[in-house]
């Protein structure tokens, strides 16, 4: 294809540049960069309150801040880790800029809708940024906001929730335009079970969007009425019942994983094919139990709540359905480690943090069937084995993941390629810290330290040293990569059209991606089909 | 069997196969990525499916994490059936202290128990859920308001365990703490006889003041309230007696004095009446009337 005739999207539009021409572009590529930008900025913020967190808990007793102070900053961290960084991060930004190119198409189906989402993306976020500075104060519930507490707190939690509900909004349109990108645009040739599991994954992802949220959104909209007008929903003195709310928040906050996780799970099957030279093994049942687990995964809420007092014949039901639910994405990883066999792997930076990927996800399920059983569940839940237990699925899972891909796709996304040394010594140290920091947390909730403590007995001590030393090694990893990054940007060598040999419809067209992302149709073969050799 | 001893076989089960599973898949992925990197296998070769394959690593899977379930079921209703006989003692959950009564009427601040003998706990909550957590019997449940809960553990051996509060309950989540302190049976047969210290009487009767304060020691007021003008999660105590107030109930703000009937209202439905600055979180207390007198003579003098 005749590349050099078409301005890349980085260009300078004809109506002239600037933060005009971003803020208001209704390009997916360019949306997709606005997302990048805001949610990684929230990232960083939620990264540093994560490290003051661990400063505090270097010692017992206060080190830093009053015990107002640090419950403040835990309900901070999840609040943006989980509603402004994770949810909307991992279908949002790779989703936006790679889901139409990858099935033929000029743009999402609502280009307009798609901006707006952003918009309100960006609403609910400094409605979040406003509940920190007015009312009581920041909010300090933990980010589940659990009833009666949350009701009776003075802190500013009808403004954080409110900033919740606003943020599902965003989730909810960019789930539809997803969809219907998916159904409607495809190019002539790509049918369903041609597309890559990429989409595939961001399919089944934009479902849970727009079916799961709408259940967030009621709850909040409840909380936010108890509050303000105590109408004793949730309030046994009024007949309410406190368990009702830890049903609706968990009915979406459940699915909600795997929002989180289910993007990331594309993109792996996205590299791994792509660095072994090889199809994808087991294509349809990825791409099918992409949907399984979106469906299932309603029914398994119940397993937040196996201490809450709840009846002892639910809590043995969610057990057994959580433990059906584990299977189809223990496949997965055989899947992905069956591609590898006989490939002609090549260890590039994608690769080798996918295979970082592969290991701590690992661990994060295995730790996980602990959880999912109840005897042992009774002595884990609310410990620190639980906090060490989701940070390895949605950090060393979807935001490992979510490295992998960035590099994979950045020289496509930005037309440079960054120095794979820096890359390596950027591994190197969020490995090591990333394991010192959250495999301490799993033997203190063993231990039976319990989460969001601000203080605690001194026989804890050694491993919450060994937690807080390895922030620190992790956090310089994170920050090496991003200099690495953004060094490449103005530094970085040109990167070719397709650097991996993918063989992908992103790899056919230029580095950065023209405007209308194709000039001609393009031509859709078998998906994963290296045999005959790279994308051009 | 102890309940200790019944979740650590399933926590050794589910270990032993996690491990073997991990070993299992990080080996193979090295294994690939060495001998089939691009420099010694330099073409990649097609693999057909096997449906056998894919139908082992699906079954086997299934198997084991039904072994996994059937066993956590079985320790979790191990759990839940306390053997007859137990001791039953009440927990009231309470911003951030538990409170401990036991049939006879006897009440304390640390869990008491005689050793070997199962004690049934019964938990409630006056105000948000906590949850009542003791490692080292590896149980926990929550305590939530308007509705009962219990577990059940074994001592078997003497030492204090760690009780913990593991639901977040607010600013002094992390110190609502206290122990299980493990007697020899006849030993804890004397202290459950004894009177409480608040009841206590005799030669060496304390003074109004000492029996206010250990009232209030009991019901955790120190907690959010102090009596040397100190602002802390609750206005002070000092100088409460007559006091010029300003709450808010019903939407109105207003101001009173501080009395008898004030505070006796302050006491038992604190969020009638909320003083205007602070939150709604004082827990009705559940004072019986001797100790109301005794705390009200004390308010006065402060
Ligand atoms: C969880 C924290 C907490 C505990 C425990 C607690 N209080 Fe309070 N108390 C408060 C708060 C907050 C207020 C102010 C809001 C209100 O009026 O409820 C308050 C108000 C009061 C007032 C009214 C003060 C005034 O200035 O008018 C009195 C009297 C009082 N408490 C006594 C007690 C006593 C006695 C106890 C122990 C039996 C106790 N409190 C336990 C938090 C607590
Ligand atoms: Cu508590």
């Amino acid at each position: 294809m005749g590349s050099e005739f078409h301005a890349s999207y980085l260009d300078v539009p004809p109506g002239g540049g600037g933060l005009k021409s971003w803020i208001f572009s209704t390009d997916h590529k360019r949306i997709a960069i606005l997302y990048l930008i805001s949610i990684l900025a929230f990232f960083f913020v939620g990264a540093a309150i994560g490290i003051l967190m661990r400063l505090e808990l270097i010692a017992p007793g206060k080190t830093l801040f009053e015990p107002s102070t640090y419950n403040a900053l835990f309900t901070l961290h999840g609040v943006i880790m989980i509603f402004l960084f994770v949810i909307p991060g991992m279908p949002a930004i790779l989703g936006n800029f790679f889901l139409p190119i990858m099935i033929g198409a000029k743009d999402v189906a609502f280009p307009r809708l798609n901006l707006l989402s952003w918009w309100i993306y960006m609403a609910g976020a400094l409605l979040a940024v406003a509940s920190l500075f007015t009312g009581g104060g920041p909010p300090d519930t933990g980010w589940t906001f659990y009833v009666p507490y949350s009701l009776r707190t003075g802190t500013n939690v009808t403004l954080a929730v409110f900033a919740a509900f606003v943020l599902g909004f965003s989730s909810i349109l960019t789930g539809l335009n997803f969809i219907t990108t998916v159904h409607r645009l495809r190019a002539p040739g790509m049918t369903f079970f041609r597309m890559p599991l990429f989409v595939w994954a961001h399919y089944a992802t934009a479902w849970i969007q727009i079916l799961a949220t709408p259940i967030l959104a009621i709850t909040l909209v409840l909380v936010m009425a108890e509050r303000l007008f105590g109408i004793g929903l949730f309030d046994p003195a009024k007949g309410g019942d406190p368990l009702l709310f830890q049903h609706l928040f968990w009915i979406y906050s459940h699915p909600a994983v795997y929002i989180m996780i289910l993007p990331p799970m594309g993109y792996i099957s996205e590299i791994i094919p792509t660095f072994a030279k090889k199809r994808i093994y087991g294509y349809k049942a990825i791409a099918l139990s992409s949907l399984a687990i979106a469906f299932v995964g309603y029914l398994v809420w119940g397993h937040h709540m196996f201490t809450s007092g709840m009846s002892d014949t639910s809590r043995w039901i969610f057990s057994l359905l959580t433990f059906l639910v584990a299977i189809p994405s223990g496949v997965k990883v055989f899947n992905w480690v069956a591609t590898l066999y006989k490939g002609s792997i090549e260890l590039e930076p994608p690769l080798v943090y996918v295979l970082a990927f592969i290991f701590l996800f690992s661990i994060g399920g295995l730790t996980g069937l602990m959880q999912g059983a109840l005897a042992t569940d009774i002595h884990l839940h609310d410990t620190y084995f639980v906090v060490g237990h989701f940070h390895y699925i949605i950090f060393g899972g979807a935001v490992f993941a979510f490295m992998a891909a960035l590099l994979y796709w950045f020289p496509k996304m930005t037309g440079r390629m960054y120095s794979k040394r820096a890359v390596w010594v950027a591994l190197a140290h969020q490995f090591v810290g990333f394991n010192m920091l959250y495999f301490s947390m799993l033997i203190l909730g063993m231990m039976g330290m319990p989460r969001r403590y601000y203080d605690y007995l001194p026989r804890f001590q050694t491993l919450h040293v060994v937690a807080t030393v390895g922030s620190w090694i992790l956090v310089a990893g994170l920050v090496v990569l991003a200099a690495a990054l953004l060094r490449a940007l103005r530094r970085g060598e040109r990167a070719p059209a397709n650097p991996w040999g993918g063989v992908s419809l992103e790899w056919t067209i230029p580095s950065p991606p023209p405007e209308e992302n194709f000039s001609l149709p393009p031509e859709v073969g078998e998906p994963y089909d290296f045999s005959k050799g790279p994308a051009r | 069997m102890t309940t200790t001893a019944a979740v650590d076989q399933v926590f050794l089960l589910i270990i032993a196969i996690s491990v073997a599973l991990l070993l299992l898949v990080t080996g193979l992925m090295l294994w690939f990525v060495v001998r089939y990197r691009r420099s010694r296998h330099p073409q990649a070769e097609e693999v057909k499916g096997s449906t056998a394959l894919e139908v082992a690593w699906t079954l086997i899977p299934t198997l084991l994490v039904l072994v996994m379930f059937w066993y956590g079921y079985k320790g979790f209703e191990f759990l839940r059936r306390p053997p007859p006989g137990s001791l039953e003692v009440t927990v009231t959950g309470r911003m951030w202290d538990w409170g401990f009564e036991y049939a006879n009427g006897k009440k304390s601040e640390k869990l008491f128990v005689p050793l070997g003998r199962p004690v049934k706990v019964n938990l409630r909550s006056v105000d948000v859920i906590h949850s009542f957590y003791v490692p080292a019997f590896r149980v926990k449940e929550d305590a939530v308001p308007g509705q009962e809960s219990y577990l059940w553990f074994k001592p078997q051996s003497m030492g204090p365990a760690d009780i913990f509060c593991a639901e977040f309950c607010g600013e002094r989540h992390a110190y609502m703490i206290s122990q299980v302190i493990v007697m020899e049976p006849a030993e804890f047969e004397r202290w459950l006889a004894a009177p409480s210290p608040t009841e206590m009487s005799g030669t060496e009767a304390p003074s109004a003041a000492d029996a206010a304060r250990e009232v209030m020691e009991e019901w955790g007021c120190f907690a959010c309230h102090s009596t040397d003008g100190t602002e802390s999660v609750g206005p002070t105590l000092k100088g409460i007696w007559g006091r010029t107030v300003t709450v808010i109930a019903g939407g109105q703000v207003y101001e009173l004095k501080s009395d008898e009937a004030y505070l006796r209202k302050a006491l038992l439905k604190p969020s009638d009446e909320l003083v205007k600055g602070y939150d709604d979180l004082m827990p009705p207390s559940e004072l019986t009337d001797e100790q109301m007198s005794i705390l009200l003579e004390y308010l006065k003098i402060l």
